[in-house]
């Protein structure tokens, strides 16, 4: 025991001796929960819309205006004819075009009838479907109001509608879990993988295998130093996303803090597997970063919910321990269930965690070559 | 050249020593042809050093061809379905009707029917369903009686953006309703049409809104951008590191010249990650590629240079590879998501668009996506490809200062 502590302290030492790092250890989530969670969103606000009005009449001005001061879009251009669509979604700028037909107002009017067309760059499908839907939605309502009331009345049904969860809409109620699940498990991969690997590299690991220490002990030595600084930054992200956003912790407290420590400790040994399997450290760096960082960005419902996704990769993300990481924060923080509703997830998490202990344990080499 | 230079390093093997060292008053076109190949035989050894790793070597073209075809066709935001719960409590006709209709649309999927609240709502805890549906009773009653009636919805609003969707599909499914409702059942004489504006819409350059079009381009560009970043990087500190790059130092090497050395090698491993993933967007996903195979390599190349020009920077300020590797983790993570690929930028607050002006990757981003698809020329981009130059040449001015020989 006393030889093991010793060795935990060489860890220690090791990670204090090179501040920078730990400095750049805490900075980097709490940057980018603070990035993250003012600056990206899946909505739209401010896309850039030109218009193409053959009428320029009374109504087709009173329907632009309209649209445009929806506070969705921006104008970017008022276009004379058909050729200039091209040219200004070809720049970039502009996500779609609003084409009113010619004698737009006057067709409304006599023939009760006048089509409008909404050309969207599908080049960003995302953009594109949320700008066409909430263009259609302010026509709408426009026909509604042209309508008069009298229509409008007899709607029978009129369904209230209540956001559950995250009534104002926040986009961060989406990206803060996430991001907590990314930064913590490639931090934690990332580190422990780089640091065996390290002492292989450098040859030191000669030395601690000719000393008394076990490899479950080695193993377990580099572990606890970064399971205790990690378990300090999510202690830190939880209280900051509590301050900046008001994103209060619904559930458990002690569990969400327990189901941390097992995702961290996953992450870890996921780090240690990685490293009994690389011989350099850019090999290691590039198992755990590049290997890992897309996959976890794209696989776990971070952004994209696994649920649209084509039926085989319901399977093949399955694999990917983020992606039951990231029910369980959602649900202890945001939903704030209890144990009852994540004890599935929980324990593959602790299925997969030992898992990784016990094949970089048998791989462990003793030895070198 | 390179097999020239392969005979000069294996006749001068002896001598390899006075090939290196320059004259540093070497002038005219002996002294230039010096300098070009003092870079060749660094770059050759950038290369040796870099493919000697057997992992390293395979992966670099391994990973990114792999992660492409597994991750290209998984990412939509396109909604499949939205799960409902009904909780019926009128049980008419008028209610039937209503759940046949949402049935019956391709987007609402009724999966489960319940009569008890709190069972719908531990259903939507459990991500069972996404939306909860409540009729109440004595719906039919008014709504034959010509009287207005509630319905009370439910969204799982995690994720703002789906439920907004759903919440609008399922408004269009209820005006459906209730305009039957009221020619039916009601009798309105509706015999003059109420004037109303008919919208047709469009997406152009990509018909179906097929998000692999979409997606190819972007995951193409983080692939290349993390293996130039950090690789690059990785290999200047660990020279540092081992202490190797002392013997570069007291040799008459120029700095810039070691910059470039260091340089080239990820720049043409970038650029072949590149053609490979073009290949496979055209074979395995039939990605169209409308624009000039030329302005998409030319962007590609500024942009490479750029990254990597950066990469070499950051690099002279870690004395560890790990410590080198945190900081790539930080910006490289900051650079994508922040670039656009997978969230519109135009709707982040202006501090993160100006932020954007410095972003390479958010350059090559719109670069890639509007000359694949949109086929957009040099002209259309041309700002782009200007600002990205500047970058590039702003980031490799500031590697070569400050990259300094001495300890």
């Amino acid at each position: 025991m006393k030889r093991f502590l010793g060795f935990v302290k060489k860890e220690f030492l090791h990670i204090f001796r090179d501040y920078r790092t730990l400095i750049i250890l805490f900075g980097i989530p709490a940057a980018q929960i603070l990035i993250f969670g003012f600056a990206v969103s899946t909505d739209i606000k401010n896309a850039g819309v030109a218009i193409l009005d053959l009428s320029k009449d009374e109504i087709t001005q009173k329907l632009s205006d309209k649209i445009i001061s929806s506070g969705f879009f921006k104008k970017t251009d008022n276009l004379l004819n058909y050729n200039d669509i091209d040219l200004v979604l070809k720049k970039g700028k502009t996500k779609a075009v609003i084409v009113f037909e010619e004698k737009f107002g006057s067709r409304l009017m006599k023939e009760g009838k006048a089509s409008l067309s909404i050309i969207a760059d599908g080049s960003e499908p995302n953009v594109a479907t949320l700008v066409t839907n909430y263009t259609m939605a302010i026509v709408n309502d426009f026909n509604r109001e042209l309508n008069g009331t009298a229509v409008n009345n007899s709607f029978l049904i009129q369904p209230e509608v209540k956001m559950f969860y995250n009534p104002n809409m926040k986009s961060h109620f989406m990206f803060v879990p996430g991001v907590i699940t990314l930064i913590l498990i490639l931090i934690c991969a990332l580190m422990t993988s780089v640091t065996i690997t390290r002492e292989k590299e450098f040859g030191t690991m000669e030395v601690l295998l000719v000393s008394p220490l076990k490899p479950v002990q080695i193993i377990l030595g580099k572990v606890t130093p970064y399971f205790l600084l990690s378990f300090i930054n999510v202690i830190l992200i939880l209280i900051m996303s509590w301050l900046v956003f008001g994103l209060p912790v619904k559930g458990s407290i002690a569990l969400l803090l327990l189901e941390c420590m097992l995702y961290i400790l996953m992450s870890l040994s996921l780090g240690i597997l990685i490293s009994t399997v690389s011989k350099t450290m850019q090999q290691a760096i590039f198992i755990s970063f590049i290997g890992l960082m897309l996959p976890t960005i794209l696989l776990s419902g971070f952004i994209f919910p696994i649920e649209n996704m084509p039926k085989i990769y319901d399977y093949v993300s399955m694999v990917m321990p983020p992606r039951y990481f990231i029910i369980i924060i959602k649900s202890i923080m945001i939903k704030g269930t209890g144990f009852f509703f994540v004890w599935k997830e929980t324990l593959i998490l602790l299925f997969m965690t030992l898992l990784f202990i016990g094949i970089s344990v048998k791989k462990f080499k003793v030895r070198l070559q | 050249m390179l097999r020239n230079l392969k005979l000069d390093c294996s006749k001068n093997k002896g001598e390899s020593r006075s090939a290196v060292k320059i004259p540093t008053e070497a002038s005219g076109e002996k002294g230039k042809s010096r300098k070009m190949r003092t870079i060749l035989y660094l770059i050759r050894k950038e290369f040796i050093q870099i493919f000697r790793n057997k992992f390293i070597s395979k992966a670099i073209f391994g990973v990114p061809i792999i992660q492409m075809l597994i991750l290209v066709p998984a990412v939509t935001f396109e909604l499949k379905h939205v799960n409902l719960c009904i909780i019926d409590n009128d049980i008419t006709s008028e209610s039937r009707g209503l759940i046949n209709k949402l049935e019956g649309s391709t987007f609402f999927k009724v999966s489960f029917s319940t009569w008890s609240e709190k069972e719908a709502n531990n259903l939507l805890h459990r991500n069972k369903c996404n939306m909860i549906i409540n009729i109440p009773s004595g719906f039919g009653k008014d709504i034959g009686s010509g009287k207005p009636s509630k319905l009370l919805v439910t969204v799982d609003a995690i994720n703002a953006s789906t439920a907004q969707l759903s919440w609008a599909y399922l408004n269009g499914v209820i005006s459906d309703y209730n305009m039957n409702i009221i020619t039916n059942n009601l009798n309105i004489n509706l015999v003059t049409p109420l004037p109303r504006i008919q919208i047709t819409n469009r997406y152009w350059y990509n018909e179906l809104l097929n998000y692999k079009y979409y997606m190819l381009p972007g995951i193409l560009v983080i692939l290349v951008t993390a293996i130039g970043f950090l690789l690059a990087g990785l290999n200047m500190v660990r020279e540092k590191e081992i202490g190797t790059i002392e013997q570069i130092n007291v040799t008459p090497v120029r700095k810039y010249q070691f910059i470039i050395a260091k340089m080239v090698p990820f720049l043409l491993i970038g650029i072949i990650d590149l053609a490979l993933g073009l290949i496979i967007g055209k074979l395995a996903f039939s990605v169209p590629f409308e624009g000039s195979v030329f302005v998409m390599f030319l962007g590609s190349t500024i942009f490479l240079i750029a990254v990597l020009g950066l990469a070499l920077f950051i690099s002279t300020f870690s004395g560890t590879q790990q410590q080198y590797m945190f900081v790539a983790f930080f910006f490289m993570i900051i650079f994508i998501l922040m670039s656009g690929i997978f969230t519109p930028a135009e709707s982040m607050p202006w501090w993160a668009q100006k932020f954007n002006i410095v972003n390479p990757v958010a350059y090559l981003m719109r670069i890639n996506r509007m000359v694949m698809l949109k086929g957009s020329t040099i002209y259309d981009i041309g700002r782009d490809l200007y600002s990205l130059a500047v970058i590039a040449i702003c980031f490799s001015a500031f590697a070569v200062r400050r990259y300094r020989k001495t300890a």
